[in-house]
């Protein structure tokens, strides 16, 4: 990149804290980055550092206590209409009374879309994430894997220009984790959309990501950025080969241990009388 | 399936049994108050085939009809207010509890004063005692919308009167349900109940006035009625949830 296209997403001193009995807890203290268009964008930090809280106040659903969340050029303060978002539990967003076709066209249907456009959509996204077939089942006859890909065909039936992804892969086995990593890089070539994805495994960061924004323990401010020039299509056995995998995945590692791990965290991160629920990560 | 069938038997053999005992002991007894079943028999099929089916069973249905389809739109209508709105909660849960401790038949009397002794007050008495157990279900109902999916579509940009209708509806439906199961069968006591207070007609006004004039076997013909009313209505019912709630009952992984 010789120069910095405008960004799509920027993020500029941005700070969450809650309310809680004798004073405020912070989750998130000041994260600045920014996201260019079509870039994937990887979020890493040690667990209960704030990414999900971060991720929520990106998407428009909590407000910042503190700093803007701009989405090309405009300020964010509840969800956009240009984006898409995925969450950790596949199973609760997944709405049982309604078939896949159905579940994957709900948002559509609420923004004034006509029944056949609609079924258009459903049919592409659904074709696309491979559960052609699957479209007149209902949501708890899939299994987990299925129902996370029937969330990330209702993502893109929406046709957002972001997609926001809290942990997607965090709840199902190592092999379709796999698989659904390979499936969501398919999806981002083809569509070119701008991704954000939350993540605490290192490799998948890594393995998905243009960028890697480490996190660093509660409340989150930006440890590290890490540009993971790794050449695409990625594999996950060929390109996890790479010595320069392994030399980025030891570099994420190890401004998590730095900044999460063993040390005391610095005074001024010192966490508030309230918050013992700071993750406690090796 | 041999063991379907077993039960299918006994669910059909211990009532026949029981009536066939009935039929001896009754015959051998010469009761006053429990005539043969012959003699039942023949008064339910002068009775209720069909000569009084117009003068007493229909204002009865069209009473607990019209009385049931306000206690759901009330019980629902407010049970989604109040599970939505904590504030409007907070200030109405009092109240509601303790009108739902009230025995609604203690009401009639003031009924009475209101409406008269028409269709009026029987209706209010049936949706006085019968809208509780659709209103505390849809509000629990309400509550027990998982939030993931509300935070789906809020991150999708459906909005409020969307969210209501689009989700918190049909995941309330199960319960909402379940409560209107329970109001169906208190509605059919409060008809009874209104109908042998100052009646003209009705089932439950027959019960009362067969008993007045001694006429033992009408009577019993009128509560038997009201059984065969009851078990329809429920198994009416039970059917059409089953259609409703079919996605609720198989994603739970219950027997289809």
């Amino acid at each position: 990149m010789s120069s910095s296209p405008p960004a799509v997403l920027e993020v500029a001193s941005l700070a969450k804290s809650y309310p809680v009995r004798g004073g405020r807890t912070e989750a998130v203290a000041g994260v600045s980055f920014d996201v260019a268009p079509g870039e994937f964008v990887c979020l890493v930090g040690p667990s209960g550092c704030g990414k999900t809280t971060l991720l929520r106040c990106l998407a428009g659903l909590l407000a910042p206590s503190a700093g803007e969340v701009r989405l090309a050029g405009a300020p964010v303060r509840r969800p956009p209409p240009q984006m898409g978002f995925v969450s950790q539990d596949y199973s609760n967003s997944m709405l049982p009374w309604l078939k896949v076709d159905k579940n994957v066209t709900f948002p559509l249907r609420h923004k004034g879309i006509g029944a056949r456009r609609r079924a258009e959509l459903a049919a592409e996204a659904l074709r696309v994430v491979g559960l052609s077939e699957f479209a007149r089942h209902y949501p708890w006859q899939l299994s987990g894997g299925m129902q996370q890909r029937v969330a990330i065909a209702r993502a893109l039936a929406y046709q957002p220009e972001i997609l926001l992804m809290d942990e997607p892969f965090a709840s199902v086995d190592a092999q379709t984790r796999g698989e659904l990593e390979d499936l969501l890089l398919d999806v981002w070539a083809t569509y070119g959309v701008t991704t954000v994805f939350v993540t605490h495994d290192i490799d998948e960061s890594v393995y998905l990501a243009d960028r890697v924004i480490v996190l660093s323990r509660r409340p989150s401010t930006v440890a590290r950025q890490v540009t993971v020039g790794l050449p695409r299509p990625r594999d996950q056995i060929s390109t996890k080969e790479l010595p320069e995998f392994t030399r980025l995945r030891t570099e994420v590692m190890r401004t998590i241990a730095q900044v999460g791990g063993g040390g005391p965290a610095s005074s001024e991160h010192r966490a508030p009388p309230g918050s013992s629920r700071v993750a406690a990560s090796p | 399936m041999i063991r379907r069938g077993l039960l299918l038997t006994l669910e059909i053999a211990v009532p026949v049994l029981l009536l066939a005992g009935y039929a001896v002991w009754a015959a051998r007894a010469q009761s006053f108050y429990f005539p043969p079943l012959g003699t039942i028999q023949e008064r339910f099929a002068q009775l209720w085939l069909f000569e009084r089916v117009p003068d007493d069973l229909l204002p009865s249905l069209r009473r607990l009809g019209i009385g049931y389809v306000l206690c759901v739109l009330l019980g629902v209508g407010a049970g989604l207010l109040l599970g939505v709105s904590r504030v409007v909660q907070q200030a109405v849960q009092p109240l509601a509890e303790f009108l739902r401790a009230l025995p609604a038949v203690a009401l009639i009397p003031f009924g009475v004063l209101v409406f008269g002794f028409g269709d009026s007050m029987r209706i209010f008495i049936i949706v006085v005692g019968a809208v509780w157990p659709i209103l505390l279900n849809t509000i629990d109902g309400v509550r027990g919308v998982d939030p993931g999916m509300l935070e789906m579509a809020r991150a999708y940009q459906v909005g409020r009167w969307g969210r209501i209708r689009g989700i918190v509806v049909p995941a309330a439906l199960p319960r909402v349900v379940a409560g209107m199961r329970t109001s169906l069968s208190i509605a059919i006591i409060l008809m009874v109940v209104s109908e042998m207070v100052a009646g003209r007609d009705g089932v439950g006004y027959f019960v009362l006035e067969s008993q007045r004039r001694f006429a033992i076997s009408d009577m019993w013909t009128g509560i038997i009625l009201l059984g065969i009313v009851g078990y329809l209505a429920n198994f009416l019912f039970v059917q059409a949830e089953r259609r409703l709630l079919r996605w609720h009952r198989e994603s739970k992984g219950l027997a289809r």
